[in-house]
């Protein structure tokens, strides 16, 4: 009995993943089909990329701060809450990161662990606000971290502009005061132009204290039991404004290390030329991954392959833009086929129990 | 089986099922469905709760298609794809939960989503002189202009029904009417119900209560796992063997503790009250209960027992008066707090408020206590034991699973609130505060639950029982009290207190010290 359960639901768990890069494959072709390009020069310029090792180097670079990104969303979603203010928290920390780390002089080691202090502190103070709207006034999360995205970068391109900006005007690369080297986080890899950031080692090192919180500890237990029932937690004795509290909290100082590789690792100042968009590129990823740290890697790496990949989209005279129409298409599939699998799966698992039982569940039906 | 034999010139059987069988995944919920309605008769279903009879009128009604047998109604069969289906065919469906918008008025809860227009507006004089006559040629006294949300239980029941014979149903199927009604409403309700049945209006009458069957039906068909086992009329049978009819065997007897409660007070609440947005929904509540001792709280759902537990659970603030469990005062305390402090809780919904669904059992095992040392070591929560509590409870309080790790939804209600009463039990609780313990679940689950509740507080548990079930409360309880708009209406002893009393208390009468 265990056997032919465990067995159909492995079968399930792998049709899922298959059965949605086959179908996202399908649409996305389709749609290139219709805006007039041949989707097999894409698929086959991704393709031969995808046979380059240094393809993937790129893409391991670019998937770490999404795969911090996804870390911080899941968090959140983990207990119910949708933190979209991601963009907005490590914008904020970058800043904050940037100028304090640039201002304090530390040793090698400990100044990098100082910078990421920072930026964990800024980030989780970002996300308390609409942390205390939500608990005392019963505020949205959606609507408030959105808003308060809106005023991260405002406040952000005004206070880089006016205060913290270090070059002359008309400088096209407007940079704050370079970071000492003792605040670089080293490269693991280094190849032509290519690096791998010593950030790899905090994303795996977050992955695995991530699957340990959510899945080994209490607070994870409680933070998973007010997400599934947030009535039952309650009743249960699972303070549901300290756990609204906690989870915002933790995941805004998340996300305020999802700027760290671009801060520590590549640029050393807060610029005009960062990388943005990583909060709203890790929502994607969160759901691509299922909130699994296992499944948010592996996400995060398709989006970076896309990414690495897709410039070379413009050598084929296709706009590399294509790259996040398919992502967008991915991710769509993904959650519209494992919402289908899940039912399935449910259903199964309930005729399994009935039929190892025998007894007539009715009041299932009944309820 | 004893069926009603079909004759007449004129079609005289309204509604015909024949072999009706419905699945759901892994579930047979009817199977092998005869029945045959008069026309012009109330024509009682009875069962248990889970024994298929909502499946069944939901069948009937269209709200979802049999997978075997025929329905003929008036002599014709049809295949209903949606309620719109059979409301075209005459058929009304009264529910139990009612479905009114409190802030329109009767006329407008009417007419709502079937209005009749006159140039493009709502003919409301149109619909007030019809719904009168309506109204006067069934009996059914309302006034039309009143907000539903001023109205008694009673009087939004006979909106609703009022509702569907607007309709044109001229079959009404009645699921649990009396649920919801005190004993002087139920005459009430029998009252109109025949007014109808005179003017040929055909009646399904869904219930368990045996006492209000045989007062009202003309015929009776029992329902047991799934199927229909017998039509009697109610001349032929008696209560007793009806009630073994609908079990198919002994019924269980309640019984009552054979020793007394001990001196010592482990719950005590005096005075207390407790407030919602500024109405006061609990005045003034004292009561005790012993170690080794069931209190039982009788009333009618909404009169104050949900914020009772809610206050004693410590969720909702008390605004005034003192509870102390075993002497100690819970001011201030949270509900983690006064769980620490033995206090254990069957909750009113077992779906909504006590399991997540989608995880497995043994992690619902943990739910409440997961900062218990039998869960958690440190931060860590100690997982295989989790797994062994998880085992322990199903072995010993009969979980019909076949493991640990299924997730809660795949086992059916009566298991369902099994593993509660065990997670609950398990923790070895002082005071168990149960709510609805055994509803909507299986005649067995409820015998074992009922056993655990009784050798529990033989043990010296003090449990305070707040149900809907009289014969659960004239069962268990030690004492009983009711309770009517928040007051404690009455105190009575259950060995001599008789459910004609229990239901004056109910509707409001104060009992005289």
């Amino acid at each position: 009995m265990k056997r032919r359960l465990d067995v159909g639901n492995v079968a399930l768990s792998l049709a899922a993943p298959v059965a949605s890069l086959a179908v996202a494959v399908g649409l996305s072709a389709l749609l290139l089909l219709i805006s007039g390009f041949n989707p097999g020069d894409v698929l086959s310029t991704l393709w031969s990329r995808a046979g380059l090792a240094s393809t993937w180097l790129d893409a391991a670079q670019r998937a770490i701060p999404l795969y911090l990104s996804a870390i911080a969303v899941a968090v959140g979603f983990k207990m119910g809450l949708f933190n979209i203010g991601v963009e907005g928290q490590y914008r904020v920390a970058m800043l904050a990161t940037a100028v304090v780390g640039a201002a304090v002089r530390l040793p090698a080691v400990l100044h990098v662990g100082f910078c990421l202090m920072v930026a964990m502190i800024f980030g989780a103070a970002w996300a308390t606000v609409p942390a205390v709207l939500k608990v005392t006034r019963g505020v949205n999360e959606v609507i408030s971290t959105i808003m308060m995205n809106f005023i991260a970068i405002g406040l952000t391109a005004f206070l880089f502009a006016e205060v913290f900006k270090n070059t002359p005007d008309g400088d096209l690369n407007a940079k704050t005061r370079p970071m000492p080297p003792s605040s670089y986080m080293p490269n693991l890899i280094e190849q032509d132009l290519r690096a791998l950031s010593g950030f790899l080692i905090v994303a795996i090192v977050l992955g695995i204290g991530f699957y340990l919180m959510v899945w080994r500890s209490r607070f994870g237990f409680q933070l998973r039991a007010s997400g599934a029932n947030p009535a039952a937690a309650r009743i249960a004795g699972i303070n549901p404004k300290a756990m609204i509290m906690k989870a915002m909290l933790l995941s805004g100082a998340l996300a305020g290390l999802v700027g760290m590789p671009q801060i520590l690792g590549e640029r050393h100042a807060y610029g005009n030329d960062l990388q943005l968009n990583l909060g709203f590129d890790g929502i994607a990823v969160a759901l691509l991954g299922r909130n699994n740290p296992a499944g948010m890697a592996v996400g995060a790496l398709i989006f970076g392959f896309l990414n690495a990949a897709g410039r070379f989209l413009d050598l084929a005279d296709i706009p590399k833009e294509i790259v996040i129409i398919l992502q967008g298409v991915i991710v769509l599939t993904v959650v519209i086929i494992y919402e289908l699998v899940g039912r399935v799966r449910a259903r199964r698992t309930q005729e399994i129990a009935a039929r190892d039982l025998e007894v007539p569940a009715v009041e299932l039906v009944a309820a | 089986m004893a069926h009603e034999p079909v004759q007449g010139a004129e079609p005289a059987v309204a509604v015909q099922l024949t072999g009706i069988g419905k699945r759901f995944p892994g579930v047979i919920a009817n199977h092998d469905v005869d029945l045959t309605v008069r026309r012009g008769t109330i024509h009682s279903i009875v069962g248990e709760n889970g024994a298929g009879k909502s499946t069944l009128m939901k069948t009937l009604y269209g709200m979802h298609r049999p997978d075997d047998g025929t329905i003929t109604v008036d002599g014709t069969e049809v295949r209903f794809r949606s309620p719109a289906d059979a409301i075209a065919a005459g058929i009304g469906m009264v529910h139990q939960h009612f479905m009114l918008a409190d802030n329109l008025t009767v006329l407008e809860n009417i007419i709502l989503g079937a209005e009749p227009t006159r140039g493009g507006r709502i003919d409301v004089k149109g619909a007030t002189e019809q719904l009168t006559r309506l109204g006067a040629s069934y009996g059914i006294e309302l006034d039309l202009q009143a907000r539903v949300e001023a109205l008694g239980v009673g009087q939004r029941q006979r909106v609703e029904i009022l509702k569907v014979l607007y309709r044109g149903a001229r079959i009404l199927i009645l699921d649990e009417p009396t649920a919801v009604l005190v004993p002087q409403e139920v005459d009430e309700l029998f009252l109109s119900l025949r007014h109808l049945v005179d003017d040929g209006v055909t009646i399904l009458f869904i219930s368990h209560k045996l006492d209000e069957v045989l007062a009202v039906s003309d015929d009776i068909t029992v329902i047991r796992a799934g199927t229909t086992v017998a039509t009697v009329k109610p001349g032929e049978v008696d209560r007793r063997r009806l009630g073994e009819l609908m079990v198919g065997s002994e019924l269980p007897v309640p019984q009552i503790s054979a020793q007394p409660p001990s001196d010592h007070v482990t719950l005590s609440l005096n005075s207390v009250s407790a407030t919602e947005a500024g109405r006061t929904v609990i005045d003034s509540v004292s009561f005790e209960v012993h170690r080794g001792e069931i209190v039982g709280v009788a009333g009618v759902e909404g009169n104050g027992q949900f914020e009772l537990i809610e206050t004693i659970l410590g969720l909702r603030p008390a605004s005034g008066g003192q509870i102390h469990l075993d002497g100690e005062p819970m001011e201030g305390l949270d509900v983690r707090q006064r769980r620490h402090a033995g206090l254990a809780y069957i909750p009113f919904d077992r779906q909504r408020e006590g399991l997540m669904l989608a995880d497995p059992l043994w992690e619902n095992m943990m739910l409440g206590h997961e900062d218990t040392s039998r869960f958690s070591s440190g931060p860590w929560l100690r997982l295989g034991h989790a797994r062994s509590e998880c085992d322990v409870a199903i072995e010993r309080f009969d979980v019909a699973t076949p493991g640990n790790d299924v997730p809660a939804y795949a086992l059916s209600g009566g298991n369902q609130q099994k593993l509660i009463v065990g997670r609950e039990m398990m923790a070895e609780p002082r005071l168990l505060v149960a709510a609805h313990p055994t509803r909507g679940v299986d005649i067995g689950a409820q015998a074992a639950i009922w056993e655990e509740l009784r050798a529990a507080r033989s043990a010296g548990l003090a449990v305070l029982l707040i149900s809907a079930d009289l014969d659960e409360l004239l069962g268990l309880s030690d004492r009983l009290l009711v309770m009517f708009r928040g007051v404690v209406t009455a105190r009575l002893d259950p060995a001599t207190a008789t459910p004609e009393q229990l239901g004056m208390y109910m509707a409001g009468e104060r009992q005289v010290a």
